[in-house]
C-alpha cells in the first residue's frame, strides 16, 4: 500500500501555465506562456532551464535573478510546488497560472535563489533536519558520499523514484511509528524517547462567513499564512493510535484548545461521536496533503508514511475558521 | 518544566522560554548603557502564545573591525589583557555617519531543541548589508569557518516568525558543543537550565562580535 502511495506522490504533477512578466517583454508580439508540468515534489526554480529557453529571445539585457509570483504574491521557492498549489489555490486552478520574472527578485521578502544549487542545498538541509527529528542526529545524511548525494539529487530532479529509493532507503529514516516498534533488546532505551515525525504545517484562516472554501480570498501576503515547522511527538506507550485531527490539535494548541496543555492534547483521545471542536476557538475547514483531503480520523502515522515528501517531511495545508465568540 | 542540566546539550521549549526571560532580565539589569533584549511573543492567527516567541536586540553596533577606531571613545569597561577579548559591545552611535547597525533575534528550534541566532545588518541609510559586507565585519575566525563551508555555517534563511530573509548560524551542531560547555568544570555540576542562554550566547556572541558581560554569569 505504501509503495502505491509513494508512486502516486512521485507521479503527481501540477499543470502550469507560466507567463513572463510584462515589464520584461521586449519583443512584439509577446511570447506565449509556457505550458509545463511541475512535479508536486519538485520546486519552481528547477523549471528555469525550459523557461529560459522559451523566453530568452525576449528578455531585456542583464543577469538573471529568477522568481515567480501567483496573483502578485512572490512565491517561496523552497516550498514544494504541490504544497504551494494546495495552499494558495483554495479552488484548484487547472492549469495553474503563474508569472515568472527574470529580474529584480524582491530581496526584502524572498531569500535569494541562485538556481539549482540553492534548491539542492535547501533540500539537503531539509533532509538533514528530518533525519535529526527522526533519529536525534543527522549523521546518516552527513555521512552520505558525494556520489550518493549527487545521485539522490539527480533522481529527484528527474522524477526517478526507483533511483531515489535505492539511496534513501539506506538512510534508514522510515517507516514512522507503529511499523517501527523497537526490538525487545532496545525497548527500554527507545521507549524513554518519544517518536518524532517531521511535519511542516501551512495554516491559513478563512472567514467564518465563507461557506465554500473554494471562495476563500486570494492570499496577497505571506503574513496571512502561519508556517509551523515543528515535529509531532508521541510516546509509544501512550498508544500508537493518534488521528490526523488529534495530531493537528496538538501541533496548534493555542489555535484550538485553550483548556488542554500541550503535553496532554497529543494523547487525549476524545469521544469520536462528540461534535467537532465544541470547546475550541477554531474550526478545521479543510486539510490538504498531496492534493488529497484525508479523513480526519485517519491514523496520523499511516498518513505520514504514505504521503510524506521524499525528504521525509509531511507537508500539511490547513484552512481554519475562527469560531465567533459567544457573548 | 525547569530542570537541572541534563548534559544533553539541548533544552525544551519551556526551558528556552524560562531561560530567555531570565537572561533578558539579567542583561537589562547589568547592562544599563545598552539596549534591552525584549521578548516578542509569537502571534499566530490572532492567538498570542503564552510561551512561544523570540528575543530581540535591535539597532546595535557590534564589535567589528571597522568600528575599532570608535572603540576607545565609547568603551567604558575594563579591557582584559587578551586583545581578542577587548571586544566590547558599544553604544549605539547615531552620529557616526557610516555606522553599521545590527538586529539580533534569538528563536527556538523545535527540531534541534536549541536556540538559534538570526541577524541582519544595515547601513546608516537603512539598506541591508549583503553577505559579503557582513563578512568584512565579522571577527576573522568566523570568516575562516564561513569560507570553508558556505552552507553549513552561516546561511540566509527565512525568519521562523517574520516573513523576511535573515542570516542565521546553522543550529545542527549546537547541541554537541553546548553539551561540552555545560559539562565543563567551570560551570560546575548543578547548573540550572535557566542559565542555558547566557552560556550559549557566550559562544555564539563571539562569532558575531557581541560580548556578553561577565556580570551576567554571577549567581544572584
Amino acid at each position: 500500500m505504501e509503495e502505491e502511495a509513494t508512486k502516486y506522490i512521485w507521479e503527481g504533477a501540477i499543470p502550469l501555465q507560466i507567463k513572463l512578466h510584462e515589464s520584461e517583454i521586449t519583443s512584439f508580439p509577446p511570447p506565449p506562456p509556457l505550458m509545463i508540468l511541475g512535479l508536486r515534489i519538485g520546486y519552481l526554480p528547477l523549471l528555469v532551464p525550459p523557461l529560459k529557453a522559451h523566453f530568452s529571445s525576449t528578455l531585456p539585457p542583464g543577469t538573471d535573478n529568477v522568481w515567480f509570483d501567483y496573483k502578485g504574491l512572490p512565491l517561496k521557492w523552497y516550498i514544494p510546488t504541490g504544497v504551494l498549489f494546495d495552499l494558495l489555490c483554495a479552488e484548484p486552478e487547472r492549469p495553474w497560472n503563474l508569472t515568472v520574472h527574470f529580474r529584480g527578485s524582491p530581496g526584502d521578502v524572498l531569500t535569494p535563489c541562485e538556481g539549482e544549487e540553492s534548491v539542492k542545498w535547501s533540500y539537503i538541509n531539509s533532509l538533514k533536519e528530518a533525519a535529526y527529528v527522526i533519529n536525534g542526529n543527522c549523521k546518516n545524511v552527513m555521512n552520505m558520499s558525494q556520489a550518493d548525494q549527487y545521485d539522490l539529487w539527480q533522481s529527484l530532479l528527474k522524477g526517478n523514484m526507483e533511483g531515489y529509493l535505492k539511496i534513501s532507503s539506506r538512510l534508514k529514516l522510515g517507516p514512522f511509528g507503529e511499523d517501527s516498534l523497537p526490538s525487545e533488546a532496545s525497548e527500554t532505551v527507545a521507549s524513554s524517547r518519544p517518536s518524532r515525525i517531521p511535519v511542516r504545517l501551512y495554516v491559513r484562516s478563512v472567514g467564518e462567513e465563507i461557506v465554500d472554501i473554494e471562495d476563500a480570498p486570494i492570499i496577497d501576503s505571506w503574513d496571512k499564512i502561519s508556517y509551523i515547522n515543528r515535529p509531532f511527538e508521541i510516546y509509544k506507550e501512550e498508544g500508537g493510535y493518534v488521528s490526523l485531527k488529534q495530531a493537528l490539535k496538538s501541533l496548534l494548541p493555542e489555535t484550538f484548545n485553550t483548556n488542554s496543555s500541550q503535553e496532554e492534547s497529543s494523547t487525549n483521545v476524545k469521544d469520536p461521536n462528540a461534535p467537532d471542536f465544541e470547546d475550541d476557538n477554531a474550526k478545521l475547514r479543510l486539510v490538504r496533503v498531496q492534493g488529497i483531503e484525508p479523513d480526519m480520523d485517519i491514523p496520523f502515522f499511516w498518513l505520514a508514511n504514505c504521503l510524506r515528501n521524499p525528504e521525509f517531511y509531511l507537508h500539511i495545508c490547513v484552512f481554519i475558521s475562527k469560531q465567533p465568540k459567544l457573548i | 518544566m525547569r530542570g537541572v542540566c541534563t548534559r544533553s546539550g539541548s533544552l525544551s521549549a519551556a526551558d528556552f522560554y524560562a531561560s530567555a526571560i531570565y537572561f533578558s532580565q539579567r542583561w537589562n539589569e547589568t547592562n544599563s548603557d545598552f539596549p534591552n533584549w525584549v521578548w516578542i511573543p509569537c502571534s499566530r492567527l490572532g492567538a498570542i502564545s503564552e510561551d512561544e516567541g523570540y528575543l530581540v536586540l535591535e539597532k546595535i553596533k557590534l564589535q567589528t573591525e571597522r568600528n575599532d577606531s570608535n572603540l576607545e571613545e565609547l568603551n567604558n569597561c575594563d579591557s582584559s589583557a587578551n586583545d581578542d577579548l577587548t571586544d566590547e559591545a558599544t553604544l549605539v552611535d547615531v552620529h557616526s555617519h557610516d555606522a553599521h547597525l545590527y538586529d539580533l533575534h534569538i528563536a527556538y528550534s523545535f527540531t534541534y531543541k536549541v536556540p538559534v541566532l538570526y541577524f541582519r545588518g544595515y547601513k546608516s541609510d537603512g539598506c541591508h548589508l549583503s553577505l559579503d559586507e557582513i563578512k568584512e565585519e565579522l571577527p576573522s575566525h568566523s570568516v575562516e569557518i564561513l569560507q570553508k563551508s558556505k552552507w553549513t555555517f552561516m546561511t540566509q534563511e527565512e525568519h521562523p516568525y517574520l516573513n523576511t530573509p535573515w542570516y542565521t548560524l546553522h543550529p545542527c551542531g549546537t547541541g554537541d558543543w553546548m553539551k561540552l560547555l555545560l559539562s565543563s568544570t567551570s560551570y560546575g555540576e548543578n547548573i540550572s537550565l535557566i542559565q542555558y542562554l547566557p552560556a550559549w550566547l557566550s559562544v555564539i556572541g563571539q562569532t558575531v562580535g557581541l560580548r556578553v558581560p561577565l556580570e551576567l554569569y554571577s549567581r544572584s
